[in-house]
């Protein structure tokens, strides 16, 4: 099979607030951006994510094509998960051969999901993702879900310092990195939701990510660096708390063992809450000296339905820069951790 | 197209405008155990699954493949959500045969479903975002303008539309899954009808149905071993072009051309009128027969209502469209487009039972959806490409 590998990613300066563009303006420069520096206007195939609820209405990801410029039209497909998923489709579509290039994007504006009360009303508009028989019913938002698993994993074992330490971390990271909000370092908090505390949460964030896959020598013209993808797979959970620990992640394990997880320098881990980060380092077998989220992750910028896409950007510019041999980038979808996406890549082509 | 691909089984549920009698799990379940049954498989022998439905707000639940992850056996496999409205079952069975042409695995579950009852679809689809006013309810206020286009461009007399309502509910009488199965549907019935959208009248559009359909597809080393025969996939492809802008021809999309000539190309069909043994088509508002005809290249422009017309597109015809009944006979929405795939499969396996065109050996599968601006398509054979 022919070697595929990230040669362009931008993102666009992610906002805390609505700054009144719409997803559409979202996308379009960082559509443009990625198309400059590879010189390309046209892709072989195009897939986005994104998610039709942030909008309140059907088919987002219709006006977005007006960003991409599809005519003459494009081979293009949707995935109604995180980008990161999307571009598992692009990955497997480049395999088949007969194309070279694909576009991958992602976009959400979470800063539109308001409560009537000012706040924003994600963590209970993700509610509505759970088995809608036995779960949402109950009306567990998605914080509380959150906190349960958080509390499920210090129970195991683990000091609620721990997830302090991380929280500290990744806002510092983010505020050394332009893309991501600038969130103060955390001070004395109230629980959000014990024992989750707000900047153990991520923060409502509008945002939108591209990057471009090319295969072979298409990607060696294309880009100096490359970040080859050395092993890309994904795996889902039952959706049931009752059936799984939600102290540890089997879907994650298995996806890291048959992406290769393993002997990387840096991580970027779609963990949305402190735990999370936590209990993927476990599942991927994360040592102390791998770097976790330098970009600040998640919890310093969330464009839901981007985020996953970006930690494969972000770790893919660790190769491109230089600074990383071998780097691994996960993506998450459904409630607390339920299906999980490992990407490995490498400066070395193999192939 | 990579490796070789292969429908090795083919499972539907009954269409009901309710099935109050199951969950959104115990529907898609169904789906698939009969298609793991035709195949000889449990879940065990599957390698992932793709799941694909329209927009989320038709069921009011987000992103529910994760809740049907444990009803469709997933636990520890991959597991994708594919989204591109109405041509969506379409371009999920599209997904799920990359997986196999890719060489990422040897059988893949592909399930699509709509369950319309839990919700009510023309109003899903007549939101009022902000910037962005709907000026139409449902899709047929959309889609009724083009229909009156196609007529004033090629003169079509009016009652082309209600020769498809007739047919295709007559071949509907001869499939047990179907929905709508109208005793002595007569072209007087369908024009007694009410007039929803101009031209369009009530038995000429589409029901809203609950159903869930499923494939399993395979590389050749699992379709060989698999116990009934395979229909192979000799092309598939999608297009997509924007919505609004000035110039774009609405009546015959440039996308669904050009979508049909690289489907041909790859089968290596260049008439397919008479390369093809039959076609399931998306059309989900009787006029959309004689449209799709000319855009997918079976006659000329202006031509196609003359092929309707003519009955060449009848169970009988030399070119059956919709031998099952088709979407105006069964209209899960989501399931729409992969049902039109896993038709066309059944007539090259010669399993599609009371329906089944003689001795088909290749067939189309056609799905479209958003503003006839997405679509998704293959063919397939009996044959081994």
């Amino acid at each position: 099979m022919r070697d595929i590998a990230v040669v362009a990613f931008a993102q666009t300066e992610h906002q805390g607030e609505d700054s009144g563009l719409s997803e559409v303006e979202l996308l379009a420069p960082v559509i443009t951006e990625v198309k400059q520096s590879t010189g390309l206007s046209r892709f072989g195939f195009t897939c986005s994510g994104s998610l039709d609820y942030l909008a309140g209405a059907p088919f987002s990801f219709v006006s977005a094509l007006d960003a991409v410029g599809a005519w003459p039209p494009i081979s293009e497909s949707h995935v109604e998960m995180d980008a990161a998923w999307a571009l598992y489709e692009a990955w497997v579509r480049l395999r088949h051969g007969d194309v070279d290039t694909a576009l991958v994007y992602g976009f959400g504006k979470c800063s539109q999901v308001v409560r009537e009360d000012g706040e924003s009303g994600l963590p209970e508009l993700m509610t509505l993702q759970l088995d809608p028989y036995y779960l949402a019913p109950l009306g567990p938002d998605q914080t509380s879900l959150a906190a349960l698993q958080a509390r499920a994993y210090l129970d195991a074992g683990h000091k609620e310092d721990d997830l302090r330490a991380v929280a500290v971390r990744s806002r510092a990271a983010g505020r050394a990195n332009p893309y991501a909000l600038d969130l103060a370092e955390p001070g004395e908090e109230e629980y959000e939701v014990a024992p989750l505390r707000p900047s153990d949460c991520p923060p409502v964030t509008d945002g939108a990510a591209v990057i471009v896959l090319a295969a072979g020598d298409r990607a060696r013209e294309l880009c100096e660096r490359p970040a080859w993808i050395r092993g890309i797979d994904h795996r889902t959970d039952a959706h049931a708390f009752g059936a799984r620990d939600l102290a540890r992640s089997e879907s994650a394990a298995l996806a890291g063992e048959r992406a290769g997880a393993r002997d990387v320098e840096v991580a970027e881990l779609h963990a949305r809450f402190s735990h999370e980060e936590l209990i993927l380092r476990d599942a991927l077998g994360l040592g102390d000296d791998v770097r976790v989220n330098p970009s600040g992750g998640p919890l310093a910028a969330d464009p839901v339905m981007a985020t996953g896409l970006i930690r494969i950007g972000e770790a893919a510019n660790r190769i491109r820069s230089g600074e990383a041999g071998r780097v691994l980038a996960h993506a998450s979808h459904g409630p607390c951790l339920q299906s999980n996406l490992v990407c490995v890549m490498e400066a070395q082509n193999h192939g | 197209m990579g490796e070789a691909c292969a429908v090795i089984g083919v499972g539907q549920t009954h269409y009901r405008s309710r099935r109050n009698d199951v969950s959104m799990a115990g529907l898609v379940r169904e789906a698939a155990l009969r298609a793991l049954e035709d195949a000889g498989l449990t879940f065990g022998d599957i390698d992932a699954v793709v799941v694909g439905k329209a927009p989320d707000l038709f069921e009011g639940v987000m992103m529910p493949e994760s809740y049907l992850a444990d009803a469709l056996g997933a636990r520890g496999k991959p597991m994708m959500r594919v989204h591109t409205a109405g041509s969506v079952g379409g371009s999920t069975a599209l997904v799920a045969a990359g997986l196999v042409q890719g060489g990422v695995h040897d059988r893949v579950l592909v399930v699509a479903w709509e369950k319309q009852s839990e919700s009510n679809a023309t109003w899903a689809l007549s939101t009022h975002p902000p910037l962005t006013p709907s000026i139409v309810v449902g899709a047929g206020g959309y889609f009724a303008p083009h229909i009156r286009a196609y007529m004033r461009r090629t003169g079509a007399p009016a009652h082309i539309g209600t020769l498809v309502a007739v047919k295709d509910r007559q071949n509907a009488l001869k499939n047990p899954y179907a929905h709508l199965r109208i005793p002595g549907i007569s072209r007087e019935m369908v024009e007694s009808t009410p007039m929803l959208w101009e031209p369009i009248r009530y038995l000429e559009t589409c029901p809203s149905s609950d159903g869930a359909a499923a494939m399993v597809l395979a590389s050749a080393d699992a379709a060989r071993r698999a116990p009934n025969p395979p229909a192979w996939v000799h092309g598939g492809a999608m297009r997509s072009e924007p919505i609004f802008f000035a110039g774009r021809d609405t009546v015959s999309p440039r996308a669904g051309r050009d979508c049909a000539a690289d489907v041909y190309a790859q089968a290596g069909i260049t008439d397919p009128r008479y390369e093809l043994d039959c076609a399931e088509v998306y059309v989900p508002f009787s006029w959309y027969e004689p449209m799709w005809l000319e855009n997918l290249g079976f006659c000329g422009a202006g031509e196609g209502w003359k092929l309707t017309e003519a009955g060449a597109t009848a169970l009988d015809g030399d070119i059956p469209w919709n031998p099952s009944g088709g979407v105006l006979s069964s209209n899960p929405i989501g399931a729409s487009g992969l049902i039109r795939f896993a038709e066309a499969a059944q007539q090259v396996r010669g399993l599609a039972g009371e329906h089944q065109v003689d001795g088909a050996r290749r067939a189309l599968g056609h799905a479209y959806g958003g503003g006839a601006q997405f679509y998704a398509m293959w063919v397939v054979g009996s044959d081994r490409p």
